[in-house]
């Protein structure tokens, strides 16, 4: 456990840095007022613009210090798990909660925090917990100085955007490298490409896992990523969770997967939750403790998990972390339920091939098949490349019984892809509003409508159900993400 | 999907996947999941043999598919491609056809210089010379919309994103001509080059399945390697892969890079 003021720097925000607060601030409260969604990302660029040591001064008043949260899938979820797990424990924590992920939204959460004197308030108490974009955290890392770094999973994800997968894994080993001397590391150790990162760089590391291999596919997925170790040979695998995350061994060096700190054992994934044994190993007596998430899907336990682990390095108590869990509402767009005309209607956010894949997953399990409402939109936050559709596992369908409906800016490539893999489409609507109407109609009253979209399709769909539902607007629940136009 | 009825249904092809598992970063496999919906859906039997990392190459082949992958990847497939490269060679010689595709381009012709100036010997079958200009250079991402030089071959779309730069020799001819997008090098408006029935490009992916002329060209001379140079192939209209196809050129058009010839 790191003691959160070690190493802290402790100093009143200078003129230039107050000025610059005050007037991001202001650039927030007018964008809000004029309607023009969140203001999430205009104060933290201007306050950064006029006083780039902004992020550090403020961190420096945090009493808990700062958790930060990055990797392909899962981010926002998780964060929201450990703030709640935070707020359970009687800390006050602060998110990044519109989701702003890049460098501007960071520094617009911490200026939203601070008065207009640059000072926090209730100090003591105070603890970040920032979502970062997988590309962004070399750029931020030092700035933030996280007491725990997070460290998800990496998937290939927007190549256009990102590049290739290896410059991300690299620009986390060097940010590791130069400043993580002080970070504890909270890492999915079923994963490689993340339990490696525990040779770059930090002052100990807590690793997560699943420990229960009844779970497991039949084999590595063709969307899988990290293949090869740092040595060069290739992964052994003893089970595969999905992608390349699993049970994993090096034969030609030696290095493996070891006994998770924080497990997940007897997993029950069903249609409406999951349910799982939650395990952590203190230097005490470990606890054991059953945890009922309120969502679907294999994706969701590891998510608890990471939060878990970040709990843990913090020393918070265990029961508060799982009753946050038990009672966690979803994140925005992701796993939330709407009730549209009698039909439940649930958004299944999938950005790529990993997380599409356990969407797919989901879907294809239930008993009764909900109808189907998949969109793919091409804008810059979904990455303008649509080739990602053929690395996901659609043939998991193949012979779908439900309705399926596609929708989206790319609706005739996704169609495409959708019959290659054995399922005809019902429809193709590439208007969002008219094919979410389509797919209603073709959903009885009482039955479930799943709607698989992307980024900004599923901000889109989400706006239109929010208005028929009256559910609230972004900037007072969750995120969207911060684009870098 | 049914086969037409008119077709012969003993015709097969034999289709050889270069290192599906190292060489398959911007979802290559599409190319190998159209082929083989193509294949059913006109009455050919596809029998797809993958030759991965130390594997031996069979007796022969019809249809040669490799994709692209990071310098890394490159890297790793680089010898175990060079033992391969004589036979690979001689089948293009004797016109198999073959589909290379971005770092497989790359590796299938003289030379590829990585971003850290690192030199990986290619194979030869394209007499062309790939650099990549280092990290301060733009990558080449986009939209690609290209007209091929093969005769009666109508557009073909897609998505690029590579560092190295693509340059001719004498004894090449380009693959396509950019109308959007970088091709190879975003200077000469070339894209990929063409031996025999080889075919080179940087159009990555699932390239085929939204290209439904390109793949019947690919499979026509597949079959044709096989069974010889009567052998038909009859058009099969694919409605999807026809709007995909439209509705991506529209994409190319509105936003892929003008060409600057």
């Amino acid at each position: 456990m790191t003691d959160s003021d070690s190493g802290r720097r402790r100093r009143a925000p200078t003129f230039r840095e107050r000025g610059a607060l005050l007037l991001g601030r202001a650039a927030g409260a007018a964008t809000r007022k004029l309607g023009r969604g969140g203001g999430t990302a205009l104060p933290g660029l201007i306050a950064a613009t006029l006083a780039p040591s902004l992020v550090a001064a403020l961190g420096g008043q945090l009493g808990h210090g700062a958790v930060t949260v990055t990797g392909t899938n899962g981010k926002t979820t998780t964060t929201r798990l450990l703030a709640a797990a935070a707020t359970r424990a009687g800390l006050l924590p602060f998110t990044n909660a519109s989701g702003s992920n890049l460098e501007r939204g960071i520094v617009s959460s911490y200026v939203e925090q601070a008065n207009g004197s640059g000072a926090l308030e209730q100090t003591a108490e105070r603890l970040g917990v920032i979502e970062v974009d997988e590309a962004t955290m070399p750029a931020v890392f030092a700035a933030l100085r996280p007491r725990v770094t997070v460290f998800l999973n990496l998937f290939r994800d927007q190549l256009d955007r990102y590049g290739e997968v290896d410059s991300v894994a690299e620009g986390w080993r060097s940010a590791l490298a130069t400043a993580g001397g002080a970070t504890t590391l909270a890492l999915n150790g079923d994963d490689p490409a993340i339990a490696l990162l525990a040779e770059a760089g930090g002052a100990q590391a807590v690793t997560f896992g699943v420990e229960d291999r009844s779970v497991a596919l039949d084999g590595i997925e063709h969307a899988a990523d990290a293949r090869f170790c740092l040595c060069g040979a290739a992964f052994a695998y003893e089970a595969v969770y999905m992608g390349h995350v699993g049970i994993w061994r090096c034969d030609a060096c030696g290095r493996a997967r070891r006994e998770p700190d924080v497990a997940a054992r007897d997993v029950d994934l069903s249609e409406h939750g999951v349910r799982f044994q939650l395990d952590v190993r203190a230097a005490g007596p470990g606890r054991s403790l059953q945890v009922d998430l309120p969502f679907v899907g294999l994706y969701s336990v590891y998510n608890a998990l990471a939060a878990a682990a970040a709990a843990h390095a913090l020393g918070l108590p265990i029961d508060a972390l799982v009753e946050a869990l038990e009672q966690a509402g979803p994140a925005f767009g992701r796993q939330e339920r709407f009730l549209v005309d009698g039909r439940n209607v649930r958004l299944l956010l999938a950005k790529n091939p990993t997380g599409l894949n356990e969407v797919v997953r989901t879907v294809a399990s239930q008993a009764r098949p909900p109808t189907l409402l998949a969109m793919l939109n091409d804008g810059i936050a979904d990455g303008r490349d649509v080739s990602w559709i053929y690395d996901a596992e659609i043939e998991l369908l193949a012979g779908y019984a439900g309705s399926v409906i596609v929708s989206g800016t790319r609706a005739d490539d996704l169609a495409l892809r959708f019959a290659l893999a054995g399922v005809e489409p019902t429809e193709v609507v590439a208007d969002i509003d008219a094919a979410l109407e389509r797919a209603l109609a073709l959903t009885p009253e009482g039955g479930w409508l799943e709607v698989v979209p992307t980024y900004t399709a599923m901000l889109t769909v989400r706006a239109i159900l929010a208005d028929r539902t009256g559910a609230a607007a972004y900037w007072e629940t969750a995120e969207p993400m911060e684009v870098d136009l | 999907m049914t086969a037409a009825p008119e077709q012969p249904t003993e015709r097969a092809i034999r289709l050889v996947d270069l290192y599906p598992e190292v060489m398959d970063v911007y979802a290559d496999r599409g190319n190998v999941i159209a082929l083989r919906a193509r294949c059913a859906r006109v009455g050919v039997g596809c029998e797809v043999t993958a030759v991965g990392l130390g594997d031996a190459l069979p007796s022969d082949a019809d249809l040669v598919l490799i994709g692209g992958g990071q310098d890394r990847e490159q890297r790793r497939i680089v010898g175990d491609l060079a033992a391969h490269g004589p036979m690979l060679r001689a089948w293009a010689e004797a016109e198999t056809a073959m589909l290379a595709v971005c770092g497989g381009f790359q590796l299938f012709g003289n030379s590829y210089r990585t971003s850290a100036g690192e030199q990986l010997p290619g194979i030869s079958i394209f007499d062309v010379v790939t650099v990549a200009p280092g990290p301060d250079w733009e990558r080449c991402i986009g939209d690609v919309l290209a007209q091929p030089s093969l005769d009666g071959l109508g557009e073909v779309v897609g998505f690029e994103n590579h560092a190295g730069r693509t340059y001719l020799g004498p004894a090449a001819r380009p693959f396509a001509q950019v109308l959007r997008g970088w091709g190879n090098n975003g200077d000469d408006g070339s894209e990929g080059a063409v031996y025999r029935q080889a075919v080179g490009t940087y159009l990555h992916g699932p390239l085929l399945p939204k290209n439904v002329e390109l793949m019947d060209r690919l499979l026509l001379a597949a079959l044709r390697h096989r069974y010889g140079e009567d052998t038909t192939l009859e058009p099969v209209e694919d409605q999807y892969s026809e709007r995909a196809h439209r509705s991506a050129v529209a994409v190319a058009k509105r936003r892929g890079r003008p060409n600057p010839r």
